[in-house]
């Protein structure tokens, strides 16, 4: 069984999300979606200063079975990337929703928060999905 | 234990021992190199006899999983048998020895050669004319997509952006659309793995420049929309690109030309039995439709007037996308794909795609009666389809990983595992049409007792394979920390130097 946290807010992508208290907000994959991707091998996190686009493409991360796609879950410009992730990839698969942390985004649009699903709804998508 | 030595060949190096026979003549020193770009030292090969480089390439030889050893149902792949004589033809004396720069007066037999290999496969695409001069799967795709940014350019219809690739489509395209210059919009696939038209619709406007589609996809079923999805793509201004991946499913059946595509690319190593492998050489032929034509890559195999044949370069194309090759492709796997053509025939291109489709809905059934689960139970597999190990990864923990590493112990080169990425613990498998119903029962009866073991002994499942040289890797240590650089350990003890340069290219 994998963990889902309460306090966070989940993506049909199987991203999770943390609303900060400076008003950003904190991006990583679930456990979840580590569990289904199986060992990382590789981390590509977007630069920091750039623009990432609701619903698009701003990481990848790459496992021993597949590469994929990380969405953005909000649209905004990333503050802050986790580079530690370049040498440990592994990090994402022990502690997705803490040392994994992927980046981080300054939301252009709060209001796109509330499209997101509560740590239940997600949960019952994983159940519904396995 | 010779069968299973792993000495590397550097280890078996003996100071002074050579290959006499071959050994180069005494050292000139050639001219013209400046001081600072001559190396300091002698290059570190080994010394070892002649006998000992035979043994050695012959045992490593041994351990290949090969198509001439093996069954090799690598799904997308096509691992069909290459005919001998394909081989042996390409290498006569008349093809072999023409240099690429002799006069066209002086390679008419190969000019023509190549001129009717371009016509037997815009005959059997239904495209409008054809270019060899790719020179790997992946150098077609990017040809064509070049090919359409070309086409839009020449009309001024510069605001078309993006390429769009639905999620079933051949894992290279995305990549291909982003080499162009495109942005990649994704669209779904519906349960029954045909594309959602409704995004279709929707993701299609004034910036989409096209759509790049396998067909069959590589979810081992055939795109029953395709002519909806022509329309839509068309209607909006955009072009159609075919990835030729899957061809062999319906060569001499229906041709993408018909179908309403634009430009594709054809794998000549897959569907027209050119070797496989080592990364090449490759062949990767495109097609196109009428509108196309000025953008091929040159050259291309023209007739002239009097019927003998040359290359018509910029001159006769000066809206070509450019050159891909130093001269005109790979010749001699052009060379292969040409004999096989011409062996098989009109009929027999028909039958590569009957047989490759029997095979594949025979061990589809046989699998199903096995005991193993469909990836799309109610439709009919191309010329290879997917076996999905969800049920039982959750039930005795047998991943796809496991069934691909059980099945080298039978004696089977594995499926393709994990991919498509749509569907879950998946087996995607291809027999191609030069399999016996005996070599395909083999296979079922190995897959069954595979299932049947993960019953009563997951463990030694889990430890597979157990007969080859190599048991499991490491995966995640094989695609982190692959060291294959050989570091002489020196008597005078500057190890720790070379074990800095190891750890800080990780750290």
């Amino acid at each position: 069984m994998t963990d889902t946290r309460q306090d966070l807010k989940y993506t049909k992508s199987h991203e999770w999300v943390r609303v900060e208290a400076d008003g950003s907000v904190t991006v990583g994959i679930t456990d979840h979606a580590q569990a289904l991707l199986g060992d990382l091998v590789f981390v590509e996190t977007p630069e920091a200063g750039t623009e990432a686009t609701a619903g698009e493409a701003c990481a990848t991360v790459e496992s021993v079975k597949a590469a994929s796609d990380v969405y953005a879950p909000v649209s905004g410009e990333i503050a802050e990337a986790n580079e530690d992730l370049a040498d440990a990839p592994e990090k994402v698969n022990e502690s997705p929703f803490d040392q994994g942390w992927l980046f981080r985004i300054r939301p252009s649009d709060a209001s796109e928060l509330d499209a997101l699903m509560d740590a239940e709804e997600y949960a019952a998508m994983v159940a519904s999905e396995t | 234990m010779t069968a299973h030595d792993d000495t590397l060949i550097f280890q078996r190096s003996r100071n002074g021992r050579s290959a006499a026979a071959q050994a180069p003549r005494p050292q000139t020193r050639p001219v013209g190199i400046p001081d600072a770009l001559r190396r300091r030292s002698a290059p570190g090969l080994p010394a070892v006899s002649e006998l000992q480089v035979v043994r050695h390439y012959t045992r490593l030889s041994q351990k290949n999983f090969s198509i001439d050893t093996q069954f090799y149902p690598l799904g997308s792949c096509t691992m069909k048998y290459n005919p001998r004589a394909c081989n042996s033809l390409a290498m006569l004396p008349g093809f072999l020895d023409r240099h690429p720069l002799a006069p066209a007066e002086h390679s008419q037999g190969f000019l023509q050669t190549m001129f009717e290999l371009q016509e037997m496969l815009r005959e059997v695409t239904g495209m409008s004319g054809v270019s060899l001069t790719p020179m790997a799967g992946a150098q077609g795709e990017f040809a064509g997509v070049a090919m359409i940014r070309a086409y839009h350019r020449s009309r001024g219809d510069d605001q078309r952006r993006e390429i769009i690739v639905p999620d079933a489509a051949h894992g290279t395209n995305p990549a291909t659309a982003i080499m162009c210059g495109y942005q990649v919009r994704e669209i779904p696939t519906d349960a029954s793995g045909d594309v959602d038209l409704e995004a279709l619709k929707a993701a299609v406007g004034p910036q989409t420049a096209g759509i790049m589609l396998t067909n069959p996809s590589t979810l081992g079923v055939f795109e029953r929309h395709i002519r909806e999805i022509a329309g839509i793509v068309h209607d909006a201004g955009g072009l159609l690109y075919y990835d030729g991946a899957n061809l062999n499913a319906i060569l001499g059946k229906v041709r993408p030309g018909d179908m309403g595509f634009d430009v594709i690319h054809m794998n000549l190593h897959k569907t027209f039995s050119t070797p496989h492998g080592g990364g090449g050489p490759g062949a990767g032929a495109v097609g196109v439709s009428k509108r196309l034509l000025p953008f091929m890559p040159v050259p291309v195999v023209v007739r002239d007037g009097e019927g003998g044949y040359r290359h018509a370069a910029e001159a006769d194309y000066p809206h070509s996308i450019g050159r891909l090759s130093a001269f005109a492709g790979n010749a001699g796997v052009l060379l292969r794909a040409y004999v096989y053509m011409r062996m098989l025939g009109r009929e027999g291109m028909t039958r590569v795609a009957e047989f490759s489709t029997l095979n594949a809905n025979y061990l589809l059934a046989e699998l199903r009666r096995t005991g193993f689960d469909l990836a799309f139970p109610e439709r009919r597999a191309t010329h290879e389809f997917i076996v999905t190990l969800k049920r039982q990864a959750k039930e005795t923990g047998l991943t796809a990983m496991d069934v691909a590493k059980r099945l080298l112990d039978h004696g089977y080169h594995a499926p393709t595992t994990y991919f498509p990425l749509l569907v879950p613990e998946c087996l995607l498998i291809e027999p191609t049409e030069t399999e016996s119903q005996e070599t395909l029962d083999g296979f079922v009866a190995a897959m069954a007792a595979i299932l049947e073991e993960s019953r009563t002994d997951i463990d030694t499942i889990k430890g597979a394979p157990h007969r080859l040289p190599n048991r499991r890797f490491n995966e995640v240590a094989a695609a982190k920390r692959l060291d294959v650089v050989f570091r002489p350990e020196t008597e005078t003890g500057d190890a720790p130097e070379a074990e800095n340069a190891r750890t800080g290219t990780h750290g």
